[in-house]
């Protein structure tokens, strides 16, 4: 029989890796190893986690790439997609991680500092690999972005603004957005839906929300409000907080088709 | 037995020879005719172009030698797209062997392009790749896709209702990736190894 389907909003929890380690950021800010990485990964592909994402934390402003030797190992445990971030800078960087597995690669900065990047990696991989990370700030009812976030002694604001970006990422042939709203980050006082909503309306390529996560309601509120394609959060999955095996059960009684774990 | 994953470019070989990996199968990953004609099961994986993977294929006279196969042959995702006749992505002319063109999906309101993310699928004729998969949840990521039609064995739906699994005679193809699918996708690949052989 034929049915009516609809491809699922996802559930994503985001991983931040240093050392090879899972660390926990709030605010950016006093990070502490979670565990290790090949048993955090198992843990919430069997938890029913639709997609992983892994950032090195320390790639990117420190300048080197990320070390691909625990991609390959999240490749060969976990059966679902992961997109790596931090620390690609150009379509080596990127094949390097590709190549172990990794089923896309997210660029944030690298991207703002030269958008061409986006172009290249496209043209070589795709537009189904190339991530585009956006961090940005609400001010009033302007968005900007915000470059060199790992760090915050080394912030700075590139002049641009956020709606603006996310339609020239689009037009260079990216195939995904991740809007990570600062101001929510850390806060776990919910998603910031207006902003969500002003991007949403600006593109039609796939938007996952970050920042701010805190209770299963906020996750509601993202796919039902803003309409994303994907929810991401660290802090309310790492700590236990929300499992996903219950964050899904109650999506779907609210009507959101998620997957079922 | 002998399985043969065929070297047609693009950025996925690795998660695919993983998954066949965690399923205890060594496979040869080749170009070489020699060995995709002796295996006992061929996979054609694909991501990125179809224009840049025929080239490939091309370049080592794979365009002749697969239509020619006997053995169980799956492609996977472009892959899949490549057994048919043409692309409308850069016009681009495949391996035409099932005898349709491949679209772009349409551009309609509040529909995200490219369809990226975990959907269900409908199965439209039995077939042992499908064996216990009626309630498969899989992942896909995809601009193009192939219509329905007689090789059409399961569909699923993004704006309109495509092509999600295939099959003619030895060949058939999954539009979504099972070696990303969890345990659905590893299901469909152990059925595949298990078909008889034709």
């Amino acid at each position: 029989m034929a049915g009516t389907h609809r491809v699922a909003p996802r559930i994503i929890p985001c991983l931040d890796v240093r050392d090879g380690q899972v660390v926990k950021g709030v605010q950016f800010r006093n990070h502490r190893v979670m565990g290790d990485i090949i048993e955090l990964a198992g843990r919430y592909r069997d938890w029913g986690a639709d997609e992983l994402v892994f950032y090195d934390i320390t790639a990117s402003p420190e300048g080197r790439r990320v070390d691909v030797d625990w991609v390959r190992r999240v490749s060969e445990t976990i059966d679902i997609p992961f997109c790596v971030a931090g620390g690609i800078r150009s379509v080596e960087d990127a094949a390097q991680v590709l190549t172990q597995g990794a089923d896309k690669i997210s660029i944030n900065t690298p991207a703002l500092e030269r958008p061409g990047l986006i172009d290249e990696l496209v043209q070589a991989f795709g537009s189904q690999c190339v991530v585009i990370g956006i961090d940005s700030i609400a001010e009033g009812e302007t968005y900007t972005v915000r470059s060199h976030t790992g760090t915050p002694d080394q912030m700075r604001a590139p002049g641009k603004k956020t709606l603006d970006w996310i339609a020239e990422v689009e037009v260079r042939g990216a195939g995904e957005i991740v809007l990570n709203c600062m101001s929510a980050d850390g806060t776990r006082s919910g998603y910031e839906i207006v902003q969500l909503q002003a991007a949403r309306a600006t593109t039609s390529l796939p938007l996952i929300a970050s920042g701010g996560a805190g209770t299963p309601e906020h996750f509601l509120e993202a796919f039902r409000v803003a309409d994303v394609d994907g929810a991401l959060a660290a802090t309310v999955f790492h700590s236990g907080q929300i499992a996903i095996p219950e964050l899904k059960k109650y999506l779907k009684a609210e009507g959101i088709g998620v997957r079922p774990c | 037995m002998a399985l043969a994953v065929v070297d047609s470019g693009g950025a996925n070989i690795a998660s695919v020879m993983q998954a066949l990996g965690r399923l205890g199968v060594e496979a040869a990953f080749t170009s070489e005719a020699e060995v995709i004609q002796r295996a006992d099961r061929v996979i054609l994986p694909g991501v990125g172009s179809a224009g840049a993977a025929m080239n490939k294929l091309r370049g080592t006279g794979l365009d002749q030698l697969i239509p020619q196969l006997r053995q169980p042959v799956l492609g996977i995702c472009l892959g899949m797209q490549l057994l048919f006749e043409r692309s409308t992505e850069s016009d681009t002319r495949m391996l035409g062997i099932i005898n349709s063109d491949v679209e772009r999906l349409p551009d309609a309101q509040g529909l995200r392009i490219p369809h990226m993310g975990w959907n269900q699928v409908d199965i439209r004729r039995p077939d042992p790749l499908l064996k216990g998969l009626e309630d498969g949840w899989f992942y896909f990521v995809h601009s193009y896709a192939v219509p329905l039609g007689d090789w059409t064995l399961a569909s699923s739906q993004h704006g309109e209702t495509f092509s999600a699994v295939v099959q003619q005679d030895n060949f058939r193809g999954a539009q979504f990736h099972p070696e990303r699918s969890a345990a659905s996708g590893a299901r469909l690949l152990k059925n595949f190894l298990e078909l008889p052989c034709t």
